[in-house]
């Protein structure tokens, strides 16, 4: 455990990658069977521990010092985690520390009622940064700037093989994945690749904008909708089902309907939707099933999922990545007409001549449940990661509104003490006659390093009024914020709420007394089309969160 | 605890209280650790948020006087009024006195009595041994005014022998790089270098030139600092494996590029907190503080005893909490100009 929390330790301090890179390798080489494993599973997001949830963190440390203390506390640090371990005092007399190997397979066969005793006579052997290490490991958000990817390159690295080598053959890996570590480092065969469902790495876009398209030949493109849902991956091979989001992230426990759905063995790309009928709901009922562990039988009826189809990797058993797009395109249309499949269809491929051409269908299709086009060379092979050239997301330009800045509260992890969390309102007409401002939404990102410092310190120098974490500020500063949509909520007093709003300009220049209202935010919804899924029944509305499966 | 039976009969905020210039004390007609420049000051300590330039007349500790006079130009425009330790002088109606506060050199707690009450102004203070300066003295009072800047359960400064040992151990680690140790020129700098010599360092100490006058002010009031030379007359040095002191901001200055692939080393009691380490780009975070942790803050409140506590600077309301857990009459007292986050 000590080895692991100085490892966390120095990575949370190390922003460099290639570093971040050294001190994993140097670590996983240096570090014997089995912990090397759970830290490289730990790494990867591939440790849960039911039984050692945050909510019993707090208890311990409401415990300790007190519940208003804790909030204090926790509210400055930031971190839940660190908090507890801050507070928390070695005792010398608690014995040796856990190895990383005891930690995982005592907290594996422990019950909910021996957790907490275990857990506490932990928290008195380590120190400071042993008990953040493994307060950090089973509350399963490390935050030391290490992707699951990044962790795989390192290991990767230890044997000197591509990243993508070991990316196929990870799935169908067990922690703590003694087969991966015999492969790199001792020679021994490589494991089983596309051994049940393994999850093949995606291929993504570069973002592209109009001027730049005209240096492109249209003929050599085809375009789709960007559906806006959730990337994903439907995998089933040796009998094993899978949905993965397109980070290689297993989702299969939050979607059965899916995976009941499978009668194939392929492997597809495409967008997973939450559609009824023919319409696609909006995102805001995908979001509904995200994130859960199980689901119940009335969110399955009343928020069906399905997936719309943009390519296919394998084919009942054939590789088919190494085709060009067209062609992967003619197989994936014959396998889809030979059945109906209700819960699996095709996203159509749009038909332009020009580039004006498909910037007026572009245009039109604003609200219609779409994120913009997907463009893609039709000689295109299926390769992994971000290649430049090959594909192209052209999004569809956001929405703004100038608002006003009416409260700010510290933001967490990296942000941690600058007021980063923005709630920002539009005027309307007051109960005594005249204006005042509504919040429509809250955004935390979108701005700069220095923007944020900028905005932090306008915050503390125009602060008038404190509740708990949250501050007021003067009614003064307009930003100008960028959002991709907007719908009914009955959730805020202003009636609205906006998708994915972030900053996109400090208007210091405009008064406040100048900023849009809530009636002409009314009006973009009428824009958006009653008929549009985007207007529709949100009442489960609330100020949308960062979506980290989501392509950003 | 109460020293006289005025205590209950004169309100302690009639006559020394918050104004947008400092705190004043009315029967004094005087500022303590004013923001701006006033008539009259009497200052705790030396630090840029205590003591400001262009009072007409000012009262410190011999050592905060002179301090001010390396930061201000010589002051020659203020009339100072030197008092040490344990010494006092009546000012209007009021009798103030200065007690060791363990700040910095020259830090005192004002001590302030008035028809039989007493009210300590403790400035900032730590209450572990600093090699630099005189230990913390608690003064029995009435009311005590107490900093907050590390009031919360989680600052728990570790042992400075400890932090030193890390820099130390990383010096012999990556004996081909520079260790840049990023340190308040005021009290940070030369506690540091103190600490290292204990620890059994005497090689030579670079310092950036930000952080000379004030070392030499140091070295001529008896502090010892061992070899210690500016950056700037360095000749065929290459600092690999050198320890290199400069101030904070220096560290990611074009100033810092000279040297070998440094090591970027901060100490502040903020280094506790991880998201404030990073945010300040350190890469070996030294927890080495002038100010009392949570515990010395809890402790110094029982040890000084006082009925009514009043709670500036940081964060107030957690220790406000405390206190008044302690059946103390605490409150926070919001003082102009003082900075959230400094160390």
């Amino acid at each position: 455990m000590q080895a692991f929390a100085r490892l966390l330790d120095s990575l949370s301090f190390q922003p460099a990658r290639n570093a971040k890179l050294r001190l994993i390798e140097t670590y996983l080489r240096e570090t014997p069977d089995p912990d090397r494993g759970w830290a490289l599973a730990a790494l990867t997001g591939g440790l849960d521990f039911p039984s050692a949830k945050p909510a019993l963190l707090r208890g311990f440390g409401q415990e300790k010092i007190g519940e208003e203390l804790f909030a204090l506390s926790y509210d400055y640090v930031g971190d839940l985690a660190e908090t507890l371990a801050l507070i928390w005092k070695t005792d010398p007399a608690a014995g040796p520390p856990p190895t990383l190997g005891e930690v995982v397979e005592t907290l594996q066969r422990a019950t909910r009622t021996q957790t907490p005793a275990i857990l506490k006579r932990w928290l008195d052997a380590l120190d400071s940064t042993g008990r953040w290490a493994l307060l950090k490991l089973l509350t399963g958000a490390l935050r030391v700037g290490v992707s699951a990817r990044l962790a795989k390159q390192a290991v990767a690295n230890i044997g000197s093989q591509p990243v993508d080598a070991v990316e196929e053959v990870w799935h169908g890996l067990e922690v703590p994945y003694r087969p991966l570590f015999d492969w790199l480092l001792q020679g021994a065969p490589r494991p089983q690749s596309n051994a049940g469902a393994a999850f093949l790495p995606a291929m993504l876009a570069n973002p592209i904008d109009r001027s730049e398209l005209d240096a492109l030949d249209p003929a050599h493109f085809r375009a789709e909708w960007k559906w806006d849902g959730i990337r994903v991956q439907v995998a089933a091979s040796g009998g094993l089902k899978r949905l993965y989001s397109r980070a290689g992230e297993d989702v299969s426990g939050a979607f059965p309907d899916i995976i009941e759905a499978i009668d194939f063995e392929s492997v597809f790309d495409g967008e997973l939707l939450v559609r009824r009928e023919t319409a696609v709901a909006p995102f805001n009922d995908l979001q509904q099933r995200l994130n859960r562990k199980t689901v119940t039988p009335k969110m399955l009826k009343e928020h069906p999922a399905h997936v719309r189809l943009y390519d296919v990797l394998w084919l009942e058993g054939v590789d088919l990545r190494a085709l060009p797009f067209d062609e992967r395109r003619v197989r994936l249309e014959a396998w889809i007409a030979r059945k109906e499949r209700p819960r699996f269809d095709l996203s159509p491929l749009v038909t332009f001549a020009d580039w004006v051409e498909l910037a007026a269908k572009r245009e039109e299709m604003r609200a219609d449940g779409i994120e913009g086009l997907m463009l893609k060379r039709g000689d295109s092979a299926y390769l992994s990661g971000r290649p430049k050239g090959p594909w192209f997301k052209w999004k569809r330009d956001p929405m703004l509104a100038d608002c006003v800045l009416m409260y700010a509260q510290r933001g967490h992890g990296k942000r941690s003490s600058f007021y980063s969390d923005f709630t920002f309102g539009c005027w309307r007409d007051g109960a005594a006659g005249g204006r005042e401002l509504a919040p429509v939404g809250k955004a935390y990102f979108g701005f700069t390093d220095e923007e944020l410092r900028w905005l932090d310190k306008w915050v503390r120098d125009h602060t008038t009024n404190r509740y708990g974490p949250v501050r007021e500020v003067e009614q003064k500063l307009v930003l100008e914020i960028a959002f991709d949509g907007i719908a009914r909520s009955t959730r805020h007093k202003s009636g609205v709420a906006m998708r994915f709003p972030r900053i996109s300009r400090i208007r210091t220049d405009k008064p406040a007394a100048e900023a849009d209202t809530v009636e002409n935010l009314l009006r973009l919804l009428t824009i958006s089309g009653p008929e549009s899924p985007l207007a529709g029944g949100m009442s489960h509305a609330h100020y949308p969160s960062v979506i980290v499966t989501e392509e950003p | 605890m109460a020293i006289t039976t005025a205590t209950e009969t004169l309100n302690p905020r009639t006559w020394l209280y918050p104004t947008p210039r400092g705190l004043y004390c009315e029967p004094g007609d005087f500022y303590i650790d004013p923001a701006f420049a006033v008539p009259r000051a009497v200052i705790t300590h030396g630090h840029g948020d205590h003591a400001r330039p262009g009072h007409r007349k000012a009262l410190a500790t011999p050592e905060t006087l002179a301090i001010m006079r390396t930061r201000f130009q010589d002051m020659p425009d203020t009339e100072q009024q030197a008092l040490k330790y344990g010494e006092s002088v009546r000012i209007g109606e009021v009798e103030v006195g200065f007690a060791p506060a363990g700040h910095i050199l020259g830090s005192a707690q004002a001590v302030l009595a008035y028809r039989g009450q007493r009210i300590v102004v403790s400035g900032d203070y730590k209450r572990r041994p600093d090699p630099t300066c005189p230990p913390f003295e608690p003064v029995p009072c009435d009311v005590f005014i107490t900093e907050a800047t590390f009031a919360l359960p989680v600052f728990h400064h570790p042992s400075d022998a400890g932090e030193i040992g890390k820099l130390l151990r990383s010096v012999a680690t990556f004996p081909e790089r520079t260790h840049l140790v990023g340190v308040y020129a005021l009290g940070k700098c030369q506690r540091v270098i103190r600490l290292l010599r204990e620890a059994g360092y005497d090689k030579r100490i670079w310092l950036h030139g930000g952080l000379l006058s004030l070392c030499k002010l140091y070295q001529d009031h008896g502090v010892d600092l061992g070899d210690v030379a500016p950056v700037s007359e360095a000749i065929l040095e290459t600092f690999k494996g050198a320890i290199v002191l400069c101030p904070p901001s220096a560290l990611a200055d074009r100033w810092s590029r000279r040297f070998a692939d440094p090591i970027a080393a901060v100490c502040s009691g903020w280094m506790n907190v991880r998201a404030r380490a990073r945010q300040r780009g350190a890469e070996l975070p030294l927890v080495i503080s002038d100010h009392a942790d949570w515990p010395e803050l809890t402790q110094t409140l029982k040890d000084v005893g006082a009925p009514r506590v009043w709670v500036t600077h940081g964060r107030e309301e957690a220790l406000v909490h405390y206190a008044r857990g302690l059946g103390i009459d605490a409150e926070a007292l919001h003082l102009a100009g003082r900075e959230d986050e400094e160390s």
